[in-house]
C-alpha cells in the first residue's frame, strides 16, 4: 500500500475550512442572541427598525465577540504551544507565573486605586504582572541546579504562582469587603463584560503578532517537541527558538488575561480536541486550536451574558463547559477526521 | 572518500559542568571518511559523551572538533545538521506524529526556520521511508511502533537529512535478532555508499560483523583505534572490559565469549 500521499499547505486548508465557517456562523448568531429586547434572542429586523438594539449589537455585543473570538484564540494558541515546547500534555498558560501574576497585578489596582479604577489600569497593571510573574519563573528556572529546563521552568512557574497566589490572599484580605473586594472576586472570576472596541484595540498589538509569530513557527514546533538531542541534530536552535516561540504564545495570553482575567481549562482543554481530531502535526493543529478556541469561548461567552438575567463569570461557564469537555474526550477513544 | 578525516579530534576533554571530574581526558582521534566505525567500552566509559560531542551538543572543554577539515565551531547549527545526523539511544516522541510526518522532520535543515516543508521535502520523507523498506509504517503513529520498527523509523529520518555522517547511540540495544541484522545490512549499506556511520554498542561481535574500523575506550580515553581486524583480538578487548575475553570464528561470523572475574 502506498502511503498517505503527501499532504500540502492547500490540504490542511481544506481540512481546516468547516471551523472558519463555523466560527464566522457562531459569531454572527451572537450578535443576536443577548437580553434585549428580551431574553435570548434579538429579532434581526430590529436592527433597522429599534436604534437602541443596534447601539447594543453593535458597540456592545460585536466588541465583546471580536474579543471572545480573540481571547480564545490566545488562550488555545498559548495552551498548544506550551504543551508542545514542554512535551507535557498537562500543561496550560496558566504556568509559568502568567495568569496569577495578572490576578495579582488586577487586585493590586483594584486595591490601590478604589473600585472606581478604570479598566486601563486594572489591565496595564494585570499585563505588567504577567510579564513580571513569566520574568521571576525564568530567573528561577536558571537557578535552579538540577533537572532538565523543562522541569526548572515548570518548578519555577509554580513557585511564583504560589506565591502571587499568596500575594492575591494578601490583597483580599486587605480589601474593602463591601467596596473592593467584591470587584476583585468578579475580575478573578474572568469575563468579558464592559468590554468596549477600545479594550479590544489595547488586545490587538499584543495578540495579533503573538499568534503570528506561533502560527509562522507551526511546522517549527513539531521539531520543538523532540527530545533535545534530536531537535538540536535537526539544525533547530533550541534556546533561541523556544524562547520565540513561547515570547509569541506569552504575549497573546498575558494581554487577554489582562482583559478577560484568569479563563480555565479552554489552554488545556482545546488543543486535545484539536490534536485528537486533526493529528498530531502542528502545520494543522496550531490552526484547528485557534479556530476551535474562538469558537469555544464565544458560545461559552454568549451563555455567560444572556443565559441568567445577572452575568455570569464567564471563567466558570468556561470551567464547565471544559472539564465536561474533557471527560468525554478522554473516555472516548475514537474521534479523528478521516485525511 | 577523501583523505581528509570526516571528524577529528584533537586533544579533547569534557566536563559536565566547571567543577565535576572530567568525562573524557585527552582525546585524539581522526574518524575515516566513509568508513563504518565502531565504539566499544565499558559502561559509562563516555562513549555517548564522545557522539554528542561529534554531533555538536557539547562543546569540549579542551582540545577542537573538526568536521571534514573546517573547525565544528565556526559552523552554522543548520550546515553542522546538513552534515552530521544522530540516532539516539531511546528516541521518546510524545504525541502522535505518524511516521511519515517525523520522517518529514528530518527536512529541518533544508527548511528555514519560519519555512514549511514542500511537496519536494514530503517526497524525500516518502523516498526515506521507502529506501529502509518502511513504506507501509507511514501513516502508522509512531509512539504505537514497535521498539525495533521506532529505531528504523529513527534511522529514516535521521538519513532524510542526507548526511554525510551518521552518529548512532548503541543502535542495536533493544532490536531481536532479526531488526538487528536488517539494521546491520542498513549500516553496511550506507558504508558501502561512501556515508560516515560511527556507533557505539555493548556487543563486540556484532560490531566486527559490520565495522571498518574500531576505536575501544576505557576509564573516559581511547585506548585503541584502528582497521577492525587489528583492534578486534583477544588481548585488546580483555584490556578494554578488564576481563579474559576469547575472540572466534564460526562459520566465518566473529564470536566472543567472556570468561570469569580475575
Amino acid at each position: 500500500m502506498a502511503p498517505a500521499p503527501s499532504r500540502a499547505p492547500a490540504s490542511a486548508l481544506r481540512r481546516l475550512w468547516p471551523l472558519g465557517v463555523a466560527l464566522v456562523v457562531v459569531a454572527a448568531v451572537s450578535l443576536f442572541v443577548g437580553r434585549y429586547p428580551e431574553p435570548f434572542w434579538t429579532a434581526p429586523n430590529l436592527l433597522w427598525e429599534d436604534d437602541l438594539a443596534a447601539r447594543v449589537v453593535w458597540s456592545h455585543r460585536l466588541p465583546r465577540i471580536v474579543a471572545a473570538a480573540l481571547l480564545g484564540m490566545s488562550l488555545a494558541g498559548g495552551g498548544i504551544v506550551l504543551q508542545t515546547v514542554f512535551r507535557n500534555p498537562l500543561v496550560e498558560p496558566g504556568f509559568l507565573g502568567v495568569s496569577q501574576g495578572a490576578a495579582f497585578g488586577a487586585s493590586l489596582a483594584i486595591l490601590g486605586l478604589g473600585s472606581a479604577a478604570s479598566p486601563l489600569a486594572v489591565e496595564g497593571a494585570a499585563m505588567l504582572f504577567a510579564l513580571v510573574g513569566l520574568a521571576l519563573s525564568a530567573v528561577i528556572a536558571r537557578r535552579l541546579r538540577f533537572g532538565g529546563w523543562v522541569l526548572r521552568l515548570i518548578l519555577g512557574g509554580l513557585a511564583v504562582s504560589a506565591l502571587f497566589s499568596a500575594g492575591v490572599g494578601v490583597v483580599k484580605y486587605l480589601a474593602d469587603p463591601l467596596a473592593d473586594l467584591p470587584v476583585i472576586t468578579f475580575w478573578l472570576l474572568g469575563g468579558l463584560s464592559g468590554i468596549s472596541w477600545q479594550a479590544v484595540i489595547h488586545l490587538l498589538p499584543f495578540v495579533l503578532p503573538g499568534l503570528a509569530v506561533v502560527l509562522a513557527m507551526r511546522w517549527r514546533l513539531n521539531l520543538l517537541s523532540l527530545q533535545d538531542e534530536t531537535a538540536f541534530s535537526l539544525g533547530t536552535a533550541l534556546t533561541r527558538e523556544r524562547a520565540l516561540v513561547l515570547a509569541g504564545a506569552v504575549a497573546a495570553v498575558s494581554a487577554a488575561t489582562a482583559v478577560a482575567g484568569i479563563i480555565g481549562w479552554v489552554g488545556l482543554l482545546v488543543p486535545h480536541l484539536a490534536r485528537r481530531v486533526y493529528g498530531a502535526d502542528s502545520r494543522i493543529a496550531v490552526p484547528a486550536s485557534l479556530l476551535i478556541g474562538a469558537i469555544l469561548v464565544v458560545i461559552c461567552d454568549d451563555v455567560a451574558r444572556s443565559l441568567l438575567a445577572g452575568e455570569i463569570p464567564l471563567g466558570i461557564v468556561t470551567s464547565l463547559a471544559g472539564a465536561a469537555g474533557f471527560i468525554v474526550l478522554m473516555t472516548r477513544t475514537t474521534l479523528r477526521v478521516p485525511r | 572518500m577523501t583523505d581528509l578525516p570526516a571528524l577529528s579530534f584533537a586533544g579533547v576533554a569534557f566536563a559536565y559542568h566547571r567543577s565535576a571530574p572530567e568525562v573524557l581526558h585527552d582525546i585524539t582521534l581522526d574518524v575515516s571518511d566513509g568508513a563504518v566505525t565502531a565504539i566499544l567500552g565499558p559502561n559509562g566509559v563516555g562513549k555517548s559523551t564522545l557522539l554528542h560531542l561529534a554531533l555538536g551538543l557539547l562543546t569540549p572543554t579542551a582540545g577542537a572538533i573538526e568536521v571534514y577539515g573546517r573547525s565544528q565551531a565556526g559552523l552554522s547549527r543548520r550546515e553542522l545538521s546538513r552534515i552530521v545526523a544522530m540516532v539516539p539511544q531511546n528516541e521518546h516522541v510524545p504525541f502522535d506524529f505518524t511516521v511519515l510526518e517525523y520522517v518529514l522532520m528530518g527536512r529541518s535543515p533544508h527548511i528555514s526556520t519560519l519555512g514549511m516543508p514542500t511537496a519536494a521535502d514530503e517526497q524525500a520523507a516518502v523516498d526515506g521511508l521507502g529506501a529502509l523498506g518502511l513504506t507501509e509504517l507511514g501513516s502508522r503513529p509512531v509512539p504505537e511502533l514497535s521498539g525495533g520498527e521506532r529505531q528504523l523509523v529513527t534511522l529514516a529520518r535521521a538519513l532524510t537529512q542526507g548526511p554525510r555522517i551518521l552518529l548512532l547511540d548503541e543502535p542495536a540495544a533493544h532490536l531481536d535478532l532479526s531488526n538487528a541484522s536488517r539494521l546491520r545490512a542498513i549500516l553496511e549499506r550506507l558504508g558501502r555508499e561512501g556515508t560516515t556511520v560511527v556507533f557505539s554498542t555493548h556487543d563486540p561481535a556484532g560490531a566486527a560483523a559490520v565495522s571498518d574500523e574500531m576505536v575501544l575506550m576505557r576509564d573516559g580515553r581511547v585506548i585503541c583505534h584502528g582497521p577492525t581486524e587489528s583492534v578486534f583480538t583477544s588481548s585488546h578487548l580483555s584490556e578494554t572490559y578488564a576481563v579474559p575475553i576469547a575472540v572466534a570464528r564460526v562459520d566465518g561470523h566473529p564470536v566472543v565469549v567472556p570468561g570469569e572475574h580475575t
